[in-house]
């Protein structure tokens, strides 16, 4: 794509000074769309410390069989379900589509900030109290029962307390922060693309946000209304879900999912983006089979919402309905097999440099090629009669998600980081950071398949003695996975105190999207007249 | 003993045990084990089979890929390819690369289907055993034997005696017949469990409200572990599932033997709480 920009380069410090509010308006009241993906990014780090550490806990506890770290089932439960919330809602999430989206789709189409700049903020803020209350549902012991929250267990009978409440609540804050966020989203890319951007010269990163807009203004609802009924069960006396007054607990099942399943897609398909940029930057080439890419992405996005009772392959549906459920999800292999084989035709011919956000985009693309193929297995309604619900599916979902969305997360975080402080990062210590994740998450992980295979139940707080060996060594694949944290923050405190200064695109020829023609980091108003593309 | 120190030996035992394990623990998780638990039904033994298959074809997937990615990286590394191609389209390819994973779908789907319908219910069960779930045990019962009905309970690690398992071993059995067609009805008193015996390729939700139909044939008389798998509360790893397969024979012995030993416990007496409840009334 060829670009031709405002000639003068933007001094950008300068530029931003007759705008700049003090520290209060700029960052509480903020309606600037990279002061807002800054703190969407701040608030995912920090909610990564405590996802990460309730892992650490539970790694620690199912070290050995018998451990008595967390001596109570119910405390084991409650810690399940805050890391699995957490990590989608708070970590992933935001990082993804608050912190990435709202820095660059913006800047990737030419346009001078998001559409709805106010709603922006808010979309923010709701997000505070909603991790306050998930939290309160954690402190309180009182909100076991898994992120699936499946009633009756979640119904005031078996979990009385307030901390439930707390975390019903906290979802509906969180979805309504991502409701918001994704009609800001899509109003932005469909009326505020610069002159000659139409939708197909748009860069994948946002056709990926796009999509992901789409599945969260679909599927959101439908949680919505799920939990608010939950709400409701529990605090004003109906049944929706407890079959003691005629509810049915596979109606929850199958709310839920409509809204779970999409909600993997909504966590991933950013990454695609972010790894089509990367691939395609250090390559030197343009993305190969760019329709290709797009379409595929809004093919996975549509089927995505007809897979969704393949969770409930044990609920006791129909043998026809499992039969489909079946089908449809293994269609979902041949969209993400165009993507992974795009990539890989992306870099072949090209004069590729392995930097480091190439490094962790190619370890993307073979972890979650890893992770995808056991979703094949578990998409097998009669093998997943054995697998449905142990550590096979953990290992799977990690995989796809822990090494996948974070994978990319982390990739963008070094694509980005000189382009949003215009200060570079330490190339050694990010491929240090980079070797150590990809050890430490794959000795956790790899492990877990065979748990699975033999039969080990999640939400195990202590296992058979049979199955204490590959736990061993899944807690200590963990605990390097998470000393890389360590190289991690040591990573952002050399960026943030280095001294050199990054052009406006330092990595040359091969980054060819809008963000790579303002400074290094881009004046406070972006685009101050419109970038025309030809 | 140091209790880490006992760990360390418990680990240094189990590592022996890996080492050691022969067919004799079949029936159970084995120490360091990778794949499946060997089969002990039929049912088991197609899953085995089709999941055998299907990890064939994922491997040489990854492997695949992996591959094309490893020498990508080599063949088109900057230094020995310096300027780039600018190549971004190749219909054939395009193509290629979808209809042939659509067809590795096809051949992983057929056998699947099969298997779906084969899993789902036999229409003449010899037996029919209803397991209902409970917050934190499970209750058996025989319908076609009077209602025969017991509960099962874990047995506590003070109680277990040398050889018994820990958070899999239980005080009564769930004693099935061996080579005979079994109807399971999953059914739960409060919320959600899942009644999972991995040997037999046994699973289905156990939830209030509804009854869910699921059968098993047991190969060859022994012992069968499982586990409620699906969260269910403060115990939920403490419900652990034991099924005893004995020949026809004996299996009619311990029916007779049952229903004296589990009616006594039914007798009012048993029951101290519906008698305080009819004095009440009076």
């Amino acid at each position: 794509m060829s670009v031709t920009t405002h000639d003068d380069a933007h001094p950008g410090a300068d530029h931003g000074e007759h705008h700049a509010p003090g520290f209060v308006a700029r960052w509480l009241f903020s309606t600037n769309h990279k002061d807002i993906g800054t703190l969407y990014l701040t608030f995912s780090v920090i909610a990564s410390f405590l996802g990460a550490g309730l892992s650490m806990v539970m790694r620690a506890q199912l070290m050995f069989p018998g451990q008595h770290l967390v001596e109570n089932g119910q405390w084991w439960n409650t810690i399940v379900t805050a890391h699995g919330l957490i990590m989608i809602f708070f970590v992933v999430m935001p990082a993804l589509i608050g912190g990435f989206g709202n820095w660059f789709i913006p800047m990737m189409i030419g346009a001078p900030d998001m559409a709805f700049p106010r709603l922006n903020n808010i979309s923010f803020w709701f997000l505070v109290p909603a991790f306050c209350l998930v939290c309160t549902g954690l402190i309180l012991g009182e909100s076991g029962t898994g992120w699936t929250l499946y009633p009756p267990l979640s119904l005031s009978q078996y979990e009385p307390g307030p901390g439930m409440d707390c975390t019903l609540f906290a979802l509906h804050l969180a979805g309504i922060s991502s409701l918001l966020a994704s009609i800001n989203f899509i109003t932005t890319i469909f009326n505020m693309r610069a002159p000659g951007m139409t939708l197909h010269k748009m860069p994948l990163f946002v056709w990926s946000q796009l999509v992901t807009s789409f599945l969260l203004l679909l599927a959101i609802p439908v949680l919505a209304g799920a939990i608010t009924m939950v709400i409701t069960d529990r605090n004003f006396g109906t049944a929706f879900f407890d079959p003691q007054g005629g509810g049915d607990p596979v109606l929850f099942q199958h709310l839920f999912w409509f809204f779970g399943h999409p909600e993997v897609y909504i966590m991933i398909l950013p990454g695609f983006g972010i790894v089509s940029h990367i691939v395609s930057t250090f390559s030197r080439k343009p993305v190969f089979g760019y329709l290709g890419m797009a379409y595929a992405m809004v093919a996975i996005g549509v089927v995505g919402f007809v897979v969704w009772a393949h969770h409930m392959f044990v609920s006791g549906i129909d043998v026809d309905t499992r039969a489909y459920f079946m089908a449809a999800t293994m269609i979902i292999a041949v969209p993400t097999g165009i993507k992974i084989f795009s990539w890989i035709a992306t870099m072949w011919g090209g004069s590729i440099e392995l930097k480091t956000p190439m490094l962790w985009a190619c370890g993307f693309i073979f972890l979650f090629t890893l992770g995808g193929v056991t979703g094949i297995v578990l998409s097998n309604a009669g093998i997943d009669q054995v697998l449905h619900n142990t550590y096979y599916v953990i290992a799977h979902f990690h995989y796809v998600l822990s090494l996948g969305a974070v994978f990319a997360i982390f990739a963008g975080f070094y694509y980005w980081i000189g382009k949003m402080t215009g200060k570079p990062y330490p190339e050694f210590w990010g491929k240090v950071h980079f070797w150590m994740t990809f050890i430490g998450v794959n000795v956790t992980f790899f492990p877990q398949h065979f748990l699975g295979l033999a039969g080990m139940p999640r939400r195990y707080p202590d296992y058979p003695d049979a199955f204490a060996g590959w736990n061993l060594v899944s807690s200590l694949g963990a605990y390097i996975s998470g000393a890389s944290v360590l190289v991690f923050l040591y990573v952002v405190f050399r960026t943030f105190t280095s001294r050199e200064r990054l052009p406006a695109n330092y990595w040359g020829e091969g980054a060819t999207t809008l963000e790579w023609s303002v400074t290094s980091p881009p004046p406070f108003h972006t685009f101050e007249e419109l970038p025309r593309v030809r | 003993m140091h209790p880490l120190r006992r760990r360390y030996a418990a680990l240094a035992c189990l590592l022996l045990a890996g080492l050691a394990a022969g067919p004799a623990m079949a029936q159970q998780p084995r120490p360091w084990e990778v794949g499946m638990q060997p089969a002990f039904s039929p049912i088991k033994q197609e899953i085995i089979w089709l999941h055998d298959l299907v990890l064939w074809i994922i491997t040489i997937i990854t492997v695949f890929v992996a591959a094309l990615l490893v020498w990508v990286l080599y063949r088109y590394d900057h230094r020995r390819n310096a300027v780039p191609s600018r190549i971004s389209h190749h219909t054939w390819l395009e193509v290629a690369w979808t209809l042939i994973p659509a067809l590795v779908l096809v051949i992983i789907a057929i056998p699947s289907f099969r298997l779906v319908y084969y899993e789902d219910r036999t229409h003449e069960p010899d037996l029919t055993v209803k397991v209902t779930g409970h917050q934190w045990y499970w209750e058996y019962t025989y319908p076609d034997q009077n209602g025969l009905h017991f509960e099962s309970y874990i047995l506590p690690q003070d109680k277990l005696q040398p050889g018994q398992l820990r958070l899999l071993d239980v005080d009564n059995q769930l004693v099935l017949p061996a080579g005979k067609r079994i109807r399971i009805l999953a059914t739960s008193a409060d919320v959600i469990h899942s009644f999972f015996i991995p040997s037999l390729g046994v699973q289905r939700y156990a939830m209030p409200g509804r009854t869910i139909e699921t059968w098993v044939e047991i190969s060859k008389p022994g012992t069968y572990y499982g586990e409620c798998n699906q969260v269910c509360g403060t115990n939920h790893s403490q419900m652990p599932i034991s099924v005893q397969a004995v020949t026809p024979e004996e299996f009619t012995a311990w029916l007779a033997q049952a229903k004296t030993k589990f009616s006594q416990a039914d007798t009012p007496a048993g029951q101290p709480g519906r008698i305080d409840l009819a004095a009440a009334q009076h």
